[in-house]
């Protein structure tokens, strides 16, 4: 019987799990949508009560890199730097629409999605985004934690 | 002092310098020459007129058709609640003027970002460089000759 | 890139970098600091990080479909930008705007002046480490953020000040939502001022920090609440009144010693004069007519009828477009010149109302202002917000240029903080409200 285990299976599960409701995320807020984001993260809409309400404002100590707003040219090298100080596992979350693909600036400043500069695992629409639809990006980023097979036995990476 | 009077005086005060007078949309404007701006502003930031806070600084770039950069100032007096725009216009080849840095401490940064954007030149500036775009940002954006969606990214970009 | 800092540095100084991503940077702002252990030698600041190519853009979009990108410039209070903009073009093209259509905006303007001071002040107040405070301000914004969207379908960015007007009248219901909203704020300003007003830590952070002179302060420019904090009475909306502030009852706060603790004080009791400001204007506002809902046809069944002759029933609109029909019109929105959206009952169901709205959105027809220049400024969340907007008499602005408070008051940023400690920056920086999209445009 090939591919993993019962065992093997069963702790991936397990680890998705813890993995996907406590989320420490980093949020490099820039514009509008920090807005948004502030209202989400508070009493109103809390992202807390699934896992997440927790900031950490180092790249090492945070898992989900919660890119909030419009990344210009001049500040895309302190996103890649960021990303890059994360350790694995890692998450991206674009929010906004200027994330996400630029927004309503396509002109010299604006970078045209941060998907150019760094991976992204889920793209939140809206200009700006709803709470709710924060809330639900981020029930689908878990899904998506919880699924997918979990690297935790330490290999070298080429 | 009244408004109208105001303008009259600085105009039979300083002359040449002051090339023409308008009020466009109830807005007083005064067009004057580049080699008389530093003398007229520190005379109208002075009493009687009392021009005590810069507004705002800005260049319009009408070099493609009137081959000419416009600067614009806007001044602000607040014990006489008046407002006075001036314009400058400069040559499209050699777009310099005067800094205001000594009359005005925001002069420093606004003229800062009109170099940054349009290129224009002012001398007397203790430390011009780009404020807005940043290093190895080449050309100066907001000018009509350069192009709107020309980006020079800093980082790879994928696809 | 070596900046200025670390060419003029003192060799046995440390270095160290605050930011452009950094909790308390509000967004995206950079400090480079000559440190000698706690105390600050020299500071350099760098901004540019959330240039979007505001004035740009604005060139090449026509003045009705520019509206958007005002929003985004000030985006914690938004339809203040709005209206600067809408009233600039409205001296430039010689409209007046009906008098609901301006109780309305004066109510929208303070909504938004409260959400601003709110959040400047919840921020500043939870990095000085009063977490519950920021809770307490955000909840008080939902409530006005509750009343923004019962008319205007957004919660913050909403383009809902236009040209001419505002895009649609206010809905049924909107006097318990804005009596809610008052209410849960001014409970929420009692418990900040008891929490913070005579708290040790916060005075002893906030006073005499950051402290600037009236004549440093209009040298560089200032305005608006931080201008007001230093003893200076300066307000757009007594010194140039527009809208309705002439005929409206309310003071302007001013502070005494220009420190961090003054600017919190101004913007403080500022939203207790927002809020009679709304209590007033909401008591002008007279009840509209009410509306029967089961009145009119389907725009599809008035085509299907009106081949030849266009019916004579009234069209029904969808939910949306609640408050913006046809006969709605004469209260909100200008009739000097075609400067607005076309109404909608006319483009679903006439040829000649389609093509008009074509016309209007792809190509500008109705708002083409004279050659010429104009500059109008309105009282912001953090001071005068100016608009210089530029015409060569076609359908796009040849230039537009808008005069940032937010940038002359960060202008003074690196001299307010020479000599103090690290920590004086974070009351310093929260106090003096940055907000990136109108400081970099």
């Amino acid at each position: 019987m090939s591919g993993p285990g019962f065992l093997a299976t069963r702790f991936d599960t397990a680890l998705g799990w813890a993995r996907k409701f406590s989320l420490f995320h980093y949020p490099f807020v820039t514009a509008c949508c920090g807005m948004e984001y502030m209202s989400a993260a508070c009493a109103h809409f809390d992202i807390d009560r699934f896992g997440a309400g927790l900031t950490r404002f180092s790249p090492r100590q945070a898992d989900l890199l919660l890119v909030v707003g419009t990344v210009s040219h001049k500040l895309a090298p302190a996103l890649r730097t960021v990303y890059d100080q994360m350790v694995e596992p890692r998450w991206v979350i674009a929010f906004g629409a200027c994330a996400v693909s630029g927004g309503i600036y396509q002109n010299y400043a604006t970078v045209q999605g941060i998907d150019r500069i760094i991976p992204v695992d889920i793209y939140i629409p809206g200009c700006p985004p709803r709470p709710e639809m924060v809330l639900d990006g981020l029930l689908k980023l878990q899904e998506k934690i919880q699924k997918e097979p979990q690297d935790w036995r330490w290999t070298k990476k080429t | 002092m009244d408004k109208e009077d105001l303008i009259d005086e600085i105009r039979t005060r300083f002359g040449a310098d002051v090339e023409s007078y308008a009020e466009t949309f109830g807005d007083q404007t005064l067009a004057v020459r580049r080699e008389g701006l530093r003398a007229l502003m520190s005379a109208l930031r002075a009493a009687p007129y009392d021009y005590a806070v810069l507004l705002d600084l800005t260049c319009v770039d009408y070099a493609a058709v009137e081959s000419r950069f416009e600067m614009v100032y806007h001044l602000y007096s607040l014990s006489g609640n008046r407002r006075l725009r001036i314009k400058v216009s400069l040559p499209a080849e050699n777009p310099v003027v005067d800094s205001l840095t000594g009359l005005w401490k925001n002069a420093d940064w606004l003229e800062r970002e009109a170099f940054d954007m349009f290129g224009v030149g002012f001398i007397g500036h203790p430390d011009l460089r780009r404020i807005l775009m940043y290093e190895g940002f080449e050309g100066h954006p907001l000018r009509k000759s350069y192009p709107w969606r020309k980006e020079q990214p800093l980082v790879p970009m994928k696809d | 890139m070596a900046s200025r800092l670390e060419k003029n540095a003192r060799p046995d100084s440390m270095l160290l970098n605050m930011g452009p991503s950094h909790p308390a940077m509000h967004g995206t702002f950079r400090i480079m600091l000559e440190l000698e252990g706690e105390r600050i030698l020299n500071a350099e600041v760098e901004i540019g990080f959330l240039h979007r190519g505001f004035e740009k853009t604005c060139e090449n979009r026509t003045y009705f479909n520019l509206l958007p990108y005002t929003d985004r410039l000030n985006y914690v209070s938004p339809q203040i930008n709005n209206l600067g903009y809408a009233m600039a073009m409205e001296k430039m093209l010689g409209l007046t705007v009906p008098e609901r259509a301006q109780q309305i905006r004066v109510l929208m303007c303070e909504l938004s002046r409260l959400s601003d001071h709110l959040t400047c002040l919840g921020a500043m107040a939870m990095e000085n480490g009063a977490f519950s405070v920021f809770l307490y301000m955000m909840k008080a914004r939902e409530f006005l953020w509750d009343v923004i969207e019962f008319t205007t379908g957004s919660r913050m960015t909403t383009s809902y000040i236009r040209i001419g007007g505002v895009r649609a009248d206010l809905g049924a219901g909107w006097r318990g939502s804005v009596k809610t909203a008052i209410l849960e704020t001014r409970r929420v300003l009692k418990d900040v001022r008891g929490l913070l007003d005579a708290n040790r830590i916060f005075l002893n952070r906030t006073r005499d920090v950051g402290t600037m002179s009236p004549e440093d302060a209009l040298s560089y420019g200032w305005t608006g609440p931080c201008l007001r904090s230093t003893g200076v009475n300066y307000d757009v909306r007594k010194a140039q009144p527009y809208l309705l502030y002439d005929r409206l009852d309310f003071e302007v706060p001013l502070g005494e010693r220009g420190d961090n603790y003054d600017r919190y004080s101004v913007r403080m009791r500022e939203m207790e004069q927002s809020l009679r400001l709304i209590e007033q204007v909401a008591a002008l506002i007279p009840d509209a007519a009410p509306r029967l809902e089961a009145d009119g046809i389907e725009p599809a069944e008035a085509v299907r009828r009106g081949r030849t002759r266009r019916p004579a029933q009234r069209i029904r609109l969808s939910p949306n477009l609640e408050g913006s029909e046809k006969d709605v019109y004469p209260r909100i929105l200008t009739a000097d010149a075609p400067v607005v959206v076309p109404p909608k009952e006319d483009t679903y169901t006439t040829m000649e109302g389609l093509i008009s709205h074509f016309l209007f959105f792809m190509n500008g027809t109705g708002i083409r202002p004279p050659k010429g220049d104009v500059y109008f400024s309105v009282e912001g969340g953090n001071g005068e917000v100016g608009f210089y907007i530029v015409s060569d008499g076609t359908d796009r602005p040849y230039r537009l240029h808008l005069r940032a408070p937010c940038f002359h008051i960060l202008a003074a940023f690196e001299t307010l903080i020479k000599g103090r400690f690290v920590a004086d920056i974070v009351p310093t920086f929260g106090s003096m409200n940055m907000i990136g999209g109108e400081l970099d445009r």
